[in-house]
């Protein structure tokens, strides 16, 4: 520790953050690029223990690649990873980080009940096999071969193989990809359920419904940045509004923005796009305002959609 | 204890491998029985045909065991499974020990097999010969272990089954597993540099003593380090293409 005669408050900060590196995971300047293609760029993050947070963005995000710095699966190009204050390889071997990669199949020749005991046993502190079978419901099927589950089976073993570990960090790559409706509904309450531990879960998904039902906290990326970070109220704001179309000849879009609403309109000819916060209200001023409106549709504005704004807004700005 | 805990599944894992069991237990005992069965009572160089020919499958069906053991690497990678290793605090070491280990066991089963085929048409041995046998096949499997880990790394799911086959016979049948060696020219010399030569040497000693001098201690060291090196190299290349 060195004490800088310039800056007599460098030695508080320095000891201060010592003390708080234990509880949270820091990214800082986080870059790592494919041949030509920047996968993630500069990125910044900081995440207390115990929260639960969303990954969330479209496929080419970065999501991915973050979460495989964050195991030490990838090395960054640049930037550093800091995991309640060990590097990567060091929270690995101490058995902090219970993951669930992207996709990935079971090995073979084992009940999934063995597998699961397998696994327990590499860690130092594992959760007791049949909790773990429990939480992640994969013991209604627990006597069966690995070799012979369905997708959604295998995802469960899978979250069990996460959560045997009993880890300070849960991660999981958008875990329900392989999953139906009622599936991913199960997953997430068991998800939740392990998170009431006082974990601390990263997941990556690129539904913003998923996000904002689980995490307390979302991180929106694009194109290997955050775009935007926040409370999911405050994500859903930014990125859940609506779209409405119609036809309506000769209108000025001035009129069109005065509406109640209405976030941002646009017009190609007849065609009128609106981008709205409160598509109800947009619909019942435009029905009153422009009686020969025709051919409304309305429809939740897509997450690529709202990406695809944020990140032009982001490069415009750059 | 915990590390003695996943290598037990690791055992069970492969004993409950029925390919694996059909090509390391199965072939050699049945191609030693169809072949050498029949000719019980015939000796060829002053040695008994079981005896001779019971040391080459040994050869050849432990030498399968070690290498199909490390290649199933490929399979797991093929499935991810070794990336989902690598964020456990399982150390590769340890990963890589247990595939050994587990080869091991099958090449033991191997051997007890054929050890009994052997008996059972009359092959005679004390037990000195039989721990000596046991002991230079033990030391003889070293390369192939490694060289199974190597090819776990190296080779994609569907070329192993073709790799495997043809190296294993390719070795064996340069070492002289199948039949009987000319013992002496030019190629004879290069033979001789192959550990294959050696692992079926390790059998023969039970025929003719001093049939494993220094020279076989040094080719097993020398291709279980060249091995050892590429097998690094090669895991190393496989780890940060990600």
């Amino acid at each position: 520790m060195h004490y800088d005669v310039r800056n007599p408050e460098s030695f508080l900060t320095d000891s201060s953050r010592a003390e708080t590196s234990h509880d949270r995971i820091v990214a800082s300047g986080l870059t790592k690029s494919f041949g030509a293609v920047r996968a993630v760029r500069a990125l910044d993050l900081e995440l207390v223990r115990g929260t639960t947070v969303a990954l969330l963005g479209p496929n080419g995000a970065g999501k991915t690649t973050t979460i495989d710095m964050l195991f030490g699966l990838a090395r960054p190009d640049s930037g550093a990873v800091s995991l309640f204050g060990r590097t990567p390889a060091e929270a690995v071997k101490a058995g902090m980080i219970g993951a669930m990669t992207q996709s990935g199949q079971l090995i073979e020749y084992l009940s999934v009940r063995e597998l699961i005991t397998m696994m327990a046993a590499i860690y130092p502190t594992p959760l007791d096999v049949e909790e773990a079978l429990q939480i992640s419901g994969a013991n209604a099927f627990a006597e069966r071969q690995t070799r012979k589950l369905s997708g959604g089976e295998t995802q469960r073993v899978r979250f069990a193989i996460a959560l045997v570990a009993d880890a300070e960090l849960l991660v999981l790559d958008e875990p329900t990809a392989a999953l139906d409706v009622e599936g991913r509904r199960d997953f997430w309450n068991a998800m939740r359920a392990f998170a009431a531990r006082g974990k601390t879960v990263v997941f990556a998904t690129h539904y913003l419904e998923e996000a904002d039902a689980y995490a307390d906290r979302i991180v929106l990326m694009s194109h290997g940045r955050i775009v935007a970070d926040g409370a999911p109220t405050e994500i859903k704001a930014t990125v859940g509004g609506r779209l409405i179309r119609a036809t309506l000849p000769q209108v000025e879009l001035s009129s069109l923005r005065a509406l109640r609403g209405v976030t941002t309109a646009d017009r190609k000819g007849d065609a009128i796009t609106l981008n709205c916060s409160d598509s109800d209200a947009t619909l019942r001023d435009l029905l009153t305002e422009f009686p020969s409106i025709r051919d409304i549709e309305v429809r939740g504005a897509g997450l690529e959609e709202a990406f695809l704004e944020l990140t032009m807004d982001d490069e415009a700005t750059t | 204890m915990t590390e003695l805990t996943y290598l037990r599944y690791e055992v069970l894992r492969t004993c409950r491998n029925r390919r694996f069991l059909i090509f390391s237990l199965a072939f050699p005992l049945v191609l030693f029985l169809a072949v050498a069965g029949p000719h019980k009572s015939v000796t060829i160089q002053g040695i008994s045909f079981p005896l001779y020919y019971m040391t080459g499958m040994i050869a050849w069906g432990t030498m399968v065991a070690v290498i199909s053991s490390g290649a199933r690497i490929a399979a797991e990678r093929a499935v991810g499974w070794t990336r989902q290793l690598r964020i456990t605090p399982l150390p590769t070491w340890s990963y890589f020990a247990a595939i050994i280990f587990c080869g091991y066991i099958m090449a033991l089963l191997s051997m007890a097999v054929l050890f009994a085929a052997g008996s059972f048409i009359g092959v005679r041995l004390d037990v000195v010969q039989w721990l000596t046998m046991i002991g230079l096949l033990l030391v003889g499997l070293i390369p192939f272990s490694v060289m199974g880990i190597m090819f776990g790394h190296l080779l994609k799911l569907d070329s192993l089954g073709p790799a495997i086959g043809g190296v294993t016979s390719l070795f064996a049948i340069l070492g002289g597993a199948y039949t009987p060696l000319v013992t002496s020219g030019f190629l004879f010399t290069l033979v001789k540099l192959l550990p294959s030569y050696w692992l079926v040497q390790a059998g023969k000693t039970t025929l003719r003593a001093g049939d494993w001098p220094a020279e076989g201690w040094i080719v097993i060291a020398v291709w279980t380090f060249v091995l050892s090196v590429l097998a690094v190299r090669v895991y190393q290349r496989d780890t940060k293409r990600i």
